[in-house]
Formats: structure tokens, C-alpha cells, sequence
């Protein structure tokens, strides 16, 4: 039984840090493939044919009902001549695109019918539908939504480290093993994740109260 | 790919009791999350201020660091701070119940606050205890809101799961890991172990739209029973599960 060791804390900070932006890096990447991904995931859902729509579906569904760990590590272990950033990023990018795209889903259903049939009228193109009539409208109101899933990718992070993604866990664990002083480094680093988030989560609030959801 | 499935079927025994802890570890953590959900969301809408600032502390404290950090914690840092060693599958269960249960408070006090405002005063109009409106009038209301939400946190918990081969536990992962090392087929064990997971996930919407429809069924709202076999829309998830200060 020893107790809170100040010292490793001020050695451990730095390195935290570092591994921090990687932890960023991550995030950023990989909530950029999941709103691209999704929203394409989204579109194909909307496609006229059921050969497009029900494999989209259930691949989308498989996904999403299992482990971000399980895929994460299977993945590394497949590709083993990827680098594992890159392995993290594409994986949580997909992992998190099935539930952006239920998102974007939900905001092209909240498009007015009258948009569709205005356009049906003018006899766009389905391109020109999309791109300038649904999707500017569609993607204004899940902005808040997809900042919260960010938020939740963010939290997911650690995971990276099991696949030796050198982010900030994986520091952590390295300097708890290498000085035995895992209560300083699980404290800190959950600390700086709690400072990290919670302001993010509240301007995410700001936001989605002034979009008026 | 022959080689993979006779030694799956050598290792049946040990496949089944991984199975065991993954489900024992799902469903501990979901009773414990589930308790903590009701004590934390209640004492959200107390009176109280005392109560309402230690729930909402609690909540963003839970939430806001990660659950991998929690859980390591338990299990790393616990030990040298306190000398207790707390069982693996305890740890998760506790580090489950903790973290789902701070994002179930948020669950139950949306669910509560959007009972109608009418309810509540008709239940102060026939005079029922504070008590008994709660629990013949609100709750009941409340609960079938509650439903599809928890469904999404319990697949959550569920996904989680694995990270008991972290802190050594023997789950599922532990031993379908196991099982890939001696044979090397990495791609069907990694298959093999996503479609146990996501047969289990289902299993678990299928139960969970079981109970939603029991409830309705009390409240007078009767479903087809075609919506039992739908899976859980996201949508539901948007507004719980993530990291939004709600």
C-alpha cells in the first residue's frame, strides 16, 4: 500500500501529452471518414433498387451490433503490414459512419416531401437533387449530432492502444508498467480526458440549443 | 479453415464458459447500471439542490472519462492505493455499471420530464402521495420511454465486453484469441467471434422489444407483433449514448 506519488505525475505529463495528440489526431481523422462514409452510407440507403438498400442494411447493422475491440484487433492482426494509425482511423471511421449515417438518415427524412416533388417538377437530375436541394438542408441540422458522436469517438480512443497506436493510453500503460505507477497515470490521463470533453460537450449544447433542437 | 472449426469444436467447453463470463459480465454490469440509472435520475429531479449536484457531478464524472480508463483503474490503480484486489469480472461489472449507469441517469430523467405536465397534476388533484404518483402514475409512463434507449445502452455494454481480455478475465474474446493463436486462422476466428457477438446483440433487442411491448400492453397501447423483430433505430442512440452534455 503506497501512496499518490507526485513526482511520476510531473514525469508522466509531458509524455501524456505527446501521446495526447495522437489521441486528437485520431479523433479528428476519424470522425472526418465517419461523416463522409456515413452520409455516402446514407445516400446508397436512399437508392431506388433493393439489390443496393438490403446488403447496405445489413452490413451497416452487423457493424454496429458488434465490438469496435473485437474489429479493431482483428483488423490490425489481418493487415499487419498497415500502419496501426492507420488501421484505428479507418476502423473507427467505419465503425462510427453506421451510426452517423442513422443521423443523416433522420435529417434527409426531415427534409419537407414538398422538396422532392419541387425538384421532381423542375426535373432535376438526382445528382442535382442531392446536391443542392436535399443534402444543404439535410446536413445544417445533424451538425450538433455529429459533434456528439465525435465526442463519443474521443472516449473510444483508448482502444487504439490495444493495436500499439502510440495515443495517450498507450503511454500511460507503458510508464505505469516501466515505474510501477499505473494509480498516477490512469488518474491523469482520465483527468485530462474529463478536462477535454466536458467543456466539448457543453459547447455542443450551446450549439444544438441555438440550431433549435 | 477446416483446421479452425475442429479445434472450435475440441474447445467447445472452454468456448461455452467464455460465453458464460461475457454474459454474466453483460448482464451484472446492466443490473448494476440499471440500479444506478433509477438512484442517479431520480435524485436528478429532487427538490434538493444537495442531491441534484452530487448526481450531476457523479454523471459528468462518469461520462466524461473514458470507460477503458475506468475500468483500468480498477484494476491497476485500485490495488496499489487501496490493496484490495478486486476480481476481474467484478471489475468490469463495477466499471460497466458505473459508466452505463451515469449515461442511463440522463435516460431516466429525460423519460421523467417528458410525462406529460397534465399527469402530474391530475395525480395532485386526486391527492396521491408523492410516492404513489411516482410509482402508479409517472413511472409506468416513463418506463416505456425508457425502453428503446436502455435497448442502445445494453448493446453498448455488450460491445464493451471484450475489454475484459485486457484485464484478464476468460470472456469469449480471451478464448477465441486463445483458439486463433494455436490455429492461426486469424480471419475465421475473428469472423466466427463477430457473428457470435452480433447473434447475441440481437437476441438481446429481441428480448428488450419483448419488454417494450409488455409495457405498452399496460398503458393500453397495443403493437403489431411485427415490431418485435425490429432491430434498435439510432436515432434513439443519438440522444444517449454520446458524449453531449444533455
Amino acid at each position: 500500500m503506497n501512496g499518490f506519488d507526485w513526482d511520476a505525475v510531473q514525469d508522466a505529463l509531458p509524455l501524456l501529452l505527446r501521446g495526447f495528440e495522437v489521441t486528437l489526431l485520431a479523433t479528428v481523422l476519424g470522425t472526418l471518414v465517419a461523416a463522409v462514409l456515413g452520409l455516402a452510407i446514407a445516400v446508397a440507403g436512399r437508392a431506388p433498387s433493393r439489390f443496393v438498400t438490403v446488403p447496405v442494411r445489413v452490413v451497416m447493422e452487423f457493424i454496429r451490433s458488434t465490438p469496435l475491440l473485437v474489429q479493431l484487433v482483428g483488423a490490425a492482426a489481418l493487415f499487419t503490414s498497415v500502419e496501426p494509425l492507420t488501421i484505428g482511423i479507418v476502423v473507427l471511421g467505419v465503425h462510427y459512419a453506421t451510426y452517423t449515417s442513422e443521423v443523416y438518415r433522420a435529417g434527409i427524412d426531415g427534409v419537407p416531401k414538398g422538396q422532392w416533388e419541387a425538384c421532381r417538377a423542375l426535373s432535376l437530375t438526382p445528382r442535382r437533387t442531392w446536391q443542392a436541394v436535399i443534402l444543404p438542408q439535410a446536413v445544417r441540422s445533424v451538425l450538433p449530432a455529429l459533434g456528439n458522436y465525435a465526442i463519443s469517438m474521443f472516449k473510444e480512443t483508448p482502444f487504439l492502444a490495444v493495436i500499439t497506436v502510440q495515443e495517450m493510453v498507450f503511454e500511460a500503460r507503458k510508464y505505469g508498467a516501466d515505474h510501477f505507477a499505473y494509480t498516477e497515470v490512469f488518474t491523469l490521463a482520465g483527468l485530462i480526458f474529463l478536462v477535454a470533453s466536458y467543456p466539448t460537450s457543453l459547447l455542443m449544447r450551446k450549439l444544438e440549443k441555438r440550431l433549435g433542437h | 479453415m477446416s483446421d479452425f472449426f475442429s479445434a472450435f469444436l475440441d474447445d467447445l467447453p472452454q468456448l461455452r464458459s467464455g460465453l458464460w463470463v461475457t454474459l454474466e459480465a453483460t448482464v451484472l454490469g446492466a443490473l448494476a447500471a440499471l440500479l444506478l440509472s433509477f438512484v442517479l435520475g431520480l435524485m436528478s429531479i429532487s427538490r434538493l439542490l444537495v442531491l441534484r449536484g452530487v448526481s450531476r457531478v457523479v454523471v459528468e464524472f462518469f461520462r466524461g472519462t473514458s470507460l477503458y480508463i475506468q475500468l483500468f483503474w480498477l484494476y491497476y490503480a485500485m490495488p496499489t492505493l487501496t490493496g484490495y484486489q478486486l476480481d476481474p469480472l467484478l471489475c468490469g461489472v463495477v466499471a460497466f455499471g458505473l459508466n452505463y449507469g451515469a449515461y442511463g441517469a440522463e435516460v431516466v430523467r429525460g423519460a421523467i420530464g417528458s410525462v406529460p405536465r397534465g399527469q402530474y397534476e391530475a395525480a395532485v388533484a386526486l391527492n396521491m402521495s408523492p410516492l404513489h404518483r411516482m410509482r402508479k402514475v409517472i413511472l409506468p409512463q416513463a418506463w416505456v420511454q425508457m425502453i428503446p434507449s436502455f435497448t442502445n445502452l445494453l448493446i453498448q455494454l455488450l460491445k464493451c465486453t471484450p475489454l475484459l481480455w485486457l484485464i484478464s478475465a476468460a470472456d469469449l474474446m480471451t478464448v477465441v484469441q486463445q483458439l486463433r493463436d494455436r490455429t492461426g486462422e486469424t480471419l475465421t476466428a475473428y469472423l466466427t467471434l463477430l457473428a457470435v457477438y452480433f447473434v447475441l446483440a440481437y437476441a438481446l433487442t429481441l428480448l428488450m422489444n419483448l419488454l417494450e411491448r409488455s409495457a405498452k400492453r399496460r398503458l393500453g397501447l397495443h403493437t403489431g407483433a411485427g415490431s418485435l423483430l425490429r432491430s434498435r433505430s439510432a436515432t434513439g442512440a443519438v440522444a444517449t449514448t454520446t458524449g453531449g452534455a444533455r
